[in-house]
């Protein structure tokens, strides 16, 4: 029998706000321990806290970026459980009114999108060494009470593949969007999988695990991937999954059991009464509205309606640094210069020498590398030509028409007379292969051109060489 | 009628330690408690929202504005013990997180 992943997916990610969601506190990450805290993120007793506006708005734009309906109206809930992470013995959340439900992102529905405070952060101390016994920790508490958006995904993703496909169209969004940096080793972007199979053509949800806290794309896919493996085996072998909390340990690829009892999930929630409703305005929605910029699925679609292919138009879009080049170069107003052909030197040429780097910060400037693409449609230069003289844009910046010129890298032109002979040399250099070519074998072409790039220090075009050859012996 | 087990459930949840006098006694007031909520529940509440709030408020925000935090020594004066600059506590079983 046949299984099948069926995944959904639970993000934290971290809002980008100047101020923490509830006090007056920093939210910046990291800082000296203790030194972003106040009553309220401490959990003092007698304070009040007060909703940050930003939070709310930068959660409405990504509600808005994921399709979701916005409630009119969201409220705070307490989630009570015990954790030294937690001063107050609850965390300020959402539950039955979250800020909103359904809509899509790309081709995974969501569930809902809630507001959250984020707990301190625990180090254990015997880690550090300098503490004796490894049975106490340290708590700092500037990561309580950061701002989090929870997105919960519906179970629509098949694949670890998809897993982390998906999670990085939705970090390309909230990169977009502004409203979070998306870093994962800082723990900006934290994601936990629920995981289960069941028969290829079933309908029916099997039993699923939790995959907790994963703080890579990499170890993500490797987890679900690990997870699924031994749930596959397990159910092979006659067992059954039992419903738990996992962790995957991406250095040995094992996974453990957060055994926790199961007292530990009566959240009793109730109604934050410190903390009035969010009525979400017309005004509000529109100002959210207004200030969305075009977002990356957006974008692929709009890439693609111009021409270019779907592999292309993804990376450009989803890579929005590198979707910014490739537009500032086809503005760059050469009319010479294909589309789709532009785009494969971008994220081909420019992308394999550039690396993950921002383009826009290279010395390669977009109408270079637009003129560079258009002296190779012109003919001015061949594409092995056009290559060394990127490299030389890339090393050092500049004209492309310039070093072409300085490097007597310009293409023979076609009608040249100058190939001619060139031609005639290299077939009778490499009689045997003129021979072969004439009964038939035009894989014994390359041995000519290859002769005439040597000759021509590869400034002739190779459609030309092979018109030449093919018309010299008569074919 | 709360019975011991719920009491003795509910007091793990909230970290008490009770007596067997006082699960007992527990019992006893919590039962009663919940008797007044039935009462209320015999009313007939079709089509009323729950109340969260007696006023109708909404919109309570601050601006995104950061305001000085406490000094650490201030943030630090009701730990039970400090080390390295944090708040040091036993470290909570492993696997505990219920989060």
């Amino acid at each position: 029998m046949d299984y099948e992943p069926v995944i959904g997916l639970e993000v934290h990610a971290q809002l980008l706000t100047q101020a923490k969601i509830f006090c007056g506190c920093s939210a910046k990450f990291g800082g000296v321990p203790n030194h972003h805290t106040c009553p309220v993120c401490l959990g003092m007793p007698g304070v009040l806290p007060v909703l940050n506006k930003k939070v709310v708005e930068y959660a409405m734009k990504m509600a808005l970026a994921a399709n979701c309906r916005i409630n009119g109206e969201c409220s705070f809930a307490r989630k009570n459980y015990f954790y030294p992470d937690l001063p107050k013995g609850y965390q300020i959340s959402q539950y039955d009114e979250p800020l909103c439900r359904g809509g899509h992102l790309g081709d995974v529905r969501i569930h809902r999108v809630h507001l959250e405070e984020d707990a301190a952060k625990l180090v254990h101390a015997g880690a550090s060494g300098r503490i004796h016994g490894s049975d106490a920790s340290v708590v700092d508490f500037n990561r309580g009470g950061t701002p989090l958006a929870e997105i919960v995904t519906e179970p629509d993703v098949r694949s670890a593949a998809q897993a982390r496909e998906w999670l990085t169209l939705l970090r390309t969004t909230l990169r977009r969007l502004g409203v979070s940096d998306v870093n994962m080793e800082e723990g900006s972007l934290r994601c936990d999988a629920n995981i289960s199979i069941r028969p290829v053509g079933s309908t029916e949800l099997g039993t699923k695990t939790e995959l907790k806290n994963m703080n890579s794309f990499r170890f993500i896919e490797r987890g679900i991937n690990a997870e699924v493996a031994r749930q596959e085996a397990l159910l092979r072998d006659g067992g059954q999954v039992v419903q738990e909390t996992l962790h995957f340990d991406p250095r040995t690829e094992a996974i453990t059991s957060l055994r926790s009892k199961e007292e530990a999930h009566d959240y009793r929630y109730f109604p934050e009464p410190d903390l009035v409703p969010v009525a979400t305005s017309v005004e509000m929605l529109a100002a959210a509205r207004d200030a969305m910029p075009e977002l990356p699925a957006a974008r692929e679609e709009r890439l693609q309606a111009l021409g270019i292919s779907a592999a292309d138009a993804r990376q450009l879009a989803w890579r929005t640094e590198l979707g910014d080049y490739f537009e500032a170069a086809l503005a760059s107003g050469n009319s010479r210069v294909g589309v789709q052909s532009l785009a494969n030197w971008v994220c081909n040429e420019l992308v394999a020498r550039v690396g993950e780097d921002d383009p826009n910060a290279s010395k390669v400037r977009p109408d270079a590398l637009a003129g560079l693409v258009a002296l190779v449609a012109a003919k001015a230069v061949t594409v092995g030509n056009a290559k060394l003289v990127l490299d030389r844009l890339v090393a050092e910046g500049g004209d492309p028409a310039q070093i072409v010129e300085a490097e007597d890298l310009g293409a023979i032109a076609g009608g040249d007379d100058a190939l001619e002979p060139i031609v005639d040399a290299a077939l009778a250099a490499n009689a045997d292969a003129a021979e072969k070519i004439r009964a038939g074998n035009m894989k014994a072409i390359g041995a000519i051109i290859g002769h005439v790039m040597r000759e021509t220090k590869g400034r002739a075009d190779g459609a030309e060489v092979t018109r030449l050859v093919r018309s010299k012996l008569g074919l | 009628m709360i019975d011991r087990e719920q009491v003795l459930h509910v007091a793990r949840l909230a970290r008490l330690e009770l007596t067997d006098d006082e699960v007992g006694r527990m019992s006893e007031e919590l039962s009663a408690v919940l008797g007044h909520i039935e009462k209320i529940g015999e009313l007939d509440l079709d089509g009323v929202l729950p109340t969260t709030h007696v006023v109708e408020v909404s919109n309570a925000l601050r601006s995104d504005v950061v305001e000085p935090s406490l000094a650490p020594a201030v943030a630090l004066a009701n730990a039970p013990a400090v080390a390295d600059g944090g708040f040091l506590v036993p470290s909570p079983q492993a696997g505990a997180d219920p989060s």
